[in-house]
C-alpha cells in the first residue's frame, strides 16, 4: 500500500521511515513524501493511480492542506484515494472543514503512531 | 491792611496744627503751636498801638519768621510749599512799610493800590495752594493706579506660574504615559505572538518526543538483531539512532532559540547593538507573525515567499528592537492581505514576500504584500503615533511610529514606503552595516 505524506517539515520523513521500519521491510507499506500542497499535486499528477492513502498536514505555507484536499476530491475521482488530515490546531473549525471537504479521517499533532498504525492496518485488510 | 499778615500767620499755625494732628509728632509741637496762636492774636491787638506802616512791618516780620522757621524745620517738610506761598505777602508788607516810611506822600496818594497788592499777595497763597493740592491729588491717584496695576501684574504672574507648573506636571505625566504605552504596545504584540510562539515551540517539541520514542524502539530492535546475530542490520539501526539523536538536539535547540527570542522581545530593550544575521531574524519573525495570525484565524492562509541573499555581512543592531519592527511590518502585511481577501474573488492568492540584500554600505530588508495598499490621503500619516486604520481595540497606532523611531533614530537607517491602493504595499528598511 502506497502512502503519500505531505508536510512542510522535512524531518517527518525519517520519522515515518523509522516508525514503519518493520512494515516497510515487510512491504506492507511504501512511503513517499511531498513538502507542499503544490508538490503533492505534481506527484499525484504522475502517480495518482499508485497512491492509496494521503496523509496531509493542514498548516503549510502556500497551498494549505484543506485546499489540497479540495483539489484532490475535485480532480481525482477514480479511484478516490483515502485522505487523512493532520493538524497542530486540533480545533472544531478545522475538523468541520476537513470533513466537509471529504476527508476520511482527522488526526492531531503530536501524532500517535501506534494509533495511526492501527488505523492503517484496518485499512489494508 | 495788617490784618492779612496776622491772618496768614494764624492760618499757617492752623495748617501746621492740622497736618500734625494725627502724627506721633503732635505732642512735641502741640504746646508750642497753641502758644504761637495766642501770641499772634495778642500781637495783632497789641499792634493797634502802632502806626499803620509799622503794623505792616510787624505783621510781615512775624510772617517771615514763621516761614523761615517752618521751612527749616524737618517736621513740617510736607507743608514747605504752603509756607513758601506766604513769602510774596511778607514781601508786600515790607514794600508797604518802606514806601510808607520813605515816600509818605506817594504812599498816601496810592494807598489803595498798595492795599490791592497786599490782597493779591494774600489771595496768591490760597490760589497756589489749591493748584498744588490738585496736583497732589492727581499724583495720589496715579500712584494708587500704579499700585493697582502692580498688584494686578503680580496676580497674573502668580496665575501664569501656576499654569506653567500645571503644564509641566501634565508633560511629566504624558511622558510617563508614553513610556507605559510603549511597554504595553510591546506586550500587546507579544500577546499576538503567543499563539505563534506556542505553535513554533510545539513543532520542535513534537519532533523531540517522536524521535525519542522511535529511538527507544530502535534500540529494542537493535538488541533483537544483535541477539539474532545480524550485525549488519544492527549497525544500520545504530546509524539511524545517531541521526535521530542529532535531530533531537536540533529541535531542542530550535525550541530553545524561540523561547530566548520571546524573552528578549518582552524584556525592556537593552539597547545593546550586536552583530546579527538579518536573514535569521527576518525568518524567525515572519514565522511568528504568520502562526500568530493563523492561531487567531484558522481559515487564513498566505503564501510566504522569501528571497534571502546568502552570505550577507552581519548588521550591527539591537535584535529585539529590529525584530519588533519586522514583526510589525509582517503583521501589517498579513492584515492587509487578509482585508483584501474579504472583498476579493476566490482567485486572489494572498502573498507576503521578504527580500534581503546588500546595497552599497547598507543592508535592505523589503517586506512586500499584495494586500489592500495604502490610500494616498493617509500615506503621510501612517508613521504618526496613534494613527491606525484598524477597528478600535485592534491596533494601538504605535507600531509604525515606534518602528520609525527604532530604524531612523536608533539605527540611523531609513524606512521607505511604496504602495498602490488595491494592489499592495512595500516597506523597505535600510540599515547601515
Amino acid at each position: 500500500m502506497k502512502i503519500l505524506v505531505v508536510d512542510d517539515e522535512a524531518d517527518v520523513q525519517p520519522l515515518f521511515l523509522q516508525r514503519f521500519r518493520r512494515e516497510i521491510r515487510e512491504h506492507e507499506f511504501e512511503f513517499d513524501f511531498a513538502l507542499s500542497g503544490e508538490d503533492a499535486l505534481n506527484y499525484l499528477h504522475d502517480k495518482h493511480s499508485e497512491v492509496v492513502l494521503i496523509l496531509s498536514d493542514i498548516n503549510m505555507p502556500g497551498m494549505s492542506g484543506l485546499e489540497l484536499l479540495s483539489r484532490i476530491r475535485h480532480e481525482y475521482d477514480e479511484p478516490p484515494p483515502m485522505v487523512m488530515m493532520i493538524t497542530a490546531y486540533g480545533d472544531e473549525e478545522n475538523h468541520r472543514q476537513a470533513m466537509e471537504r471529504g476527508a476520511n479521517d482527522f488526526l492531531t499533532k503530536p501524532l500517535d503512531f501506534s494509533l495511526l498504525k492501527e488505523k492503517l492496518k484496518t485499512l489494508s485488510i | 491792611m495788617d490784618f492779612f499778615y496776622f491772618l496768614a500767620a494764624f492760618l499757617i499755625i492752623r495748617r501746621l496744627n492740622k497736618s500734625l494732628k494725627f502724627s506721633i509728632l503732635y505732642p512735641k509741637w502741640r504746646t508750642m503751636l497753641s502758644t504761637a496762636t495766642w501770641m499772634i492774636i495778642v500781637g495783632y491787638f497789641a499792634a493797634f498801638a502802632l502806626e499803620d506802616i509799622y503794623q505792616d512791618l510787624v505783621g510781615s516780620a512775624i510772617l517771615f519768621g514763621l516761614v523761615y522757621y517752618g521751612a527749616k524745620e524737618q517736621d513740617f517738610a510736607a507743608q514747605r510749599s504752603y509756607l513758601v506761598n506766604n513769602i510774596p505777602l511778607a514781601i508786600a508788607g515790607v514794600i508797604n512799610f518802606l514806601f510808607g516810611l520813605l515816600f509818605a506822600g506817594f504812599y498816601d496818594k496810592y494807598e489803595q493800590y498798595f492795599g490791592w497788592g497786599t490782597l493779591i499777595a494774600f489771595a496768591w497763597i490760597f490760589g497756589k495752594w489749591a493748584t498744588s493740592k490738585k496736583q497732589e491729588e492727581e499724583l495720589r491717584i496715579s500712584t494708587e493706579r500704579r499700585a493697582e496695576l502692580e498688584s494686578l501684574v503680580q496676580e497674573r504672574t502668580i496665575e501664569l506660574q501656576k499654569q506653567k507648573d500645571e503644564l509641566q506636571e501634565t508633560l511629566q505625566e504624558l511622558k510617563t504615559t508614553q513610556a507605559q504605552l510603549i511597554q504595553s504596545e510591546k506586550m500587546a504584540s507579544l500577546g499576538e505572538l503567543t499563539a505563534g510562539i506556542a505553535h513554533e515551540i510545539q513543532n520542535p517539541l513534537n519532533f523531540v518526543n517522536n524521535f525519542s520514542e522511535v529511538t527507544a524502539e530502535l534500540i529494542e530492535e537493535m538488541e533483537e538483531e544483535l541477539n539474532k546475530g545480524d550485525k549488519e542490520e544492527a549497525i544500520a539501526i545504530a546509524a539511524d539512532i545517531k541521526q535521530n539523536l542529532e535531530k533531537i538536539m536540533h529541535h531542542g535547540k530550535r525550541a530553545d532559540g524561540i523561547v530566548k527570542g520571546m524573552l528578549q522581545h518582552s524584556r525592556a530593550s537593552s539597547n545593546i547593538k550586536e552583530p546579527t544575521d538579518i536573514n535569521k531574524l527576518a525568518d524567525e519573525y515572519l514565522r511568528l507573525a504568520y502562526h500568530g495570525l493563523r492561531a487567531k484565524d484558522k481559515s487564513f492562509n498566505a503564501e510566504l515567499i522569501t528571497h534571502f541573499t546568502e552570505g550577507l555581512p552581519q548588521a550591527n543592531l539591537v535584535p529585539q528592537d529590529v525584530g519588533r519592527v519586522l514583526l510589525n511590518l509582517f503583521n501589517n502585511a498579513f492584515y492587509a492581505v487578509k482585508e483584501k481577501q474579504k472583498s476579493a474573488d476566490t482567485e486572489f492568492k494572498p502573498a507576503v514576500e521578504v527580500t534581503t540584500l546588500a546595497k552599497g554600505k547598507s543592508l535592505e530588508i523589503i517586506v512586500k504584500d499584495n494586500g489592500t495598499g495604502i490610500p494616498d490621503d493617509i500615506k503621510e500619516k501612517i508613521l504618526q503615533p496613534f494613527f491606525t486604520t484598524k477597528p478600535t481595540g485592534e491596533g494601538t497606532g504605535l507600531g509604525l511610529s515606534l518602528s520609525y523611531d527604532i530604524v531612523v533614530k536608533a539605527h540611523s537607517g531609513k524606512i521607505d514606503v511604496k504602495s498602490k491602493p488595491g494592489e499592495g504595499s512595500e516597506f523597505k528598511i535600510s540599515l547601515p552595516i
